[in-house]
């Protein structure tokens, strides 16, 4: 298991892996929001949680179709399937693989984007631990949409449109806990829910991402 | 060790394609499967493997004791020849790959990205990988595409060498290897007849 989670990051950070590709394009959204909004910053102040969620959110979706796309391409999925890991163990791996690569830039580079939106100085604390209990559930519940679709050509509308309606849990309690952290209220409850979402993805998922595997390999 | 096959039929898409296989591989003996294309030899052989369940009858063989190279070889372009063994062979709880780099010349390609390799390079890199698996019972699908004569002969050698260690080796190939002590089953005669359309998914198929 350590094997396949070091070559996954491996392969990733190599080039032509896609490291960069989900960063880059939360820096993009967050980028532009402003030149969007316009120069208004109490405005962008009470926008900016819900902007760097969705921004995350997005980033995070441009990337899954990799997860399990190019190990079904080239064979290593019927070689892996076939090895001694269960594939439940597979599943959860890949899912790792995605957060360590995806997720957690995504988690380090919030609080920099922060000050382009002119994040209150309160706000930055329940920001980074929200995207730091969710992230894991939107790579995990990603990689869950990726099994479902790896054996169709271009299957990344079909995975964006599976994948966005379980997204919306994350993203309410996500950025709600943001949301009160920014106007200096108590975000216990929303915590708990998404760290309830993010244990019962981690879970969960992996035996359903298995399951599904196992029929598209047949 | 045993692989054995009791009256087996299989399935591709839904559509029976083979039907009423029945055949044993001791230890040290390999089989050949033959057929024209389509016959049902890739579905055969995946289902050997375990990656679908066979519609009706049974493989038997021990535990964990099957590895599967398929038409793709399941190379990574952006690791080295050697990252790439390496990483099977940890997959499979191994460390030792210069054996298997040795038994397909690949030494001198060990640190090139495999993304660089010719056709037959990357060939007999993802051959190289059973031998560092450990595993008895090779199902091989087309082993010796885009191989020239000399990687045939290797790849002859190894599969002997690997019989003559009480290992088994299930393959399907169009060309002679020069196992003369192979088995040869021909799957054309086990072709599936049409079956009667009984179900309401198969009035589909």
């Amino acid at each position: 298991m350590t094997a396949l989670l070091l070559r996954d990051i491996r392969l990733a950070v190599r080039a032509g892996g896609g490291f960069g590709l989900g960063l880059a394009f939360f820096l993009i959204v967050v980028v532009l929001v402003p030149f969007g909004v316009g120069p208004q910053s109490e405005l962008l102040a009470r926008i900016a949680a819900g902007i760097l969620w969705i921004g995350a959110l997005l980033a995070c979706l441009v990337s899954l179709d990799r997860i399990f796309a190019l190990d079904w391409e080239d064979g290593s999925l019927d070689l892996l399937a076939t090895a001694p890991l269960p594939m439940e163990a597979v599943a959860a791996v890949k899912g790792l693989a995605h957060w360590i690569t995806t997720g957690l830039p995504l988690v380090l580079a919030a609080p920099v984007l922060g000050v382009l939106l002119s994040l209150p100085v309160q706000g930055y604390g329940p920001l980074v631990l929200s995207l730091l209990l969710g992230t894991p559930a939107l790579s995990m519940i990603g990689a869950f949409g990726a099994a479902l679709t790896v054996g169709l050509r271009r299957g990344g509308l079909l995975l964006s449109l599976l994948v966005l309606p379980l997204y919306v849990p994350t993203l309410i309690f996500g950025a709600e806990m943001a949301r009160r952290g920014v106007d200096g209220q108590d975000y216990t409850t929303p915590m708990l829910m998404l760290a309830g979402i993010t244990c019962g993805t981690i879970a969960l998922l992996p035996f359903a991402s298995a399951a599904v595997l196992r029929v598209n390999l047949r | 060790m045993r692989l054995t096959v009791r009256d087996l039929c299989v399935a591709r898409g839904g559509v029976r394609v083979l039907d009423g296989l029945s055949f044993a591989v001791a230890a040290g003996e390999a089989l050949v499967l033959r057929g024209p294309n389509g016959a049902g030899k890739t579905t055969l052989l995946r289902t050997l493997a375990g990656l679908q369940p066979p519609v009706s009858g049974g493989v038997e063989y021990p535990a964990d004791s099957v590895v599967y190279a398929g038409h793709a070889d399941g190379i990574k372009p952006a690791l080295s020849v050697a990252e790439n063994l390496s990483f099977w062979a940890q997959v499979f709880g191994r460390k030792e790959v210069s054996p298997a780099l040795a038994a397909y010349e690949l030494e001198p390609l060990a640190d090139r990205p495999a993304g660089f390799l010719s056709a037959g390079q990357k060939r007999r890199l993802g051959l190289a990988r059973l031998l560092v698996t450990g595993r008895a019972i090779w199902i091989l699908d087309e082993p010796t595409v885009s191989l020239d004569a000399r990687a045939v002969a290797m790849f002859a050698a190894v599969v002997r060498a690997h019989l003559a260690e009480g290992g088994i080796a299930v393959l399907a190939t169009h060309i002679d290897l020069g196992l003369d002590e192979a088995t040869v089953l021909d799957v054309a005669p086990f072709r599936a007849v049409r079956q009667e359309l009984d179900d309401f998914d198969e009035a589909f198929l």
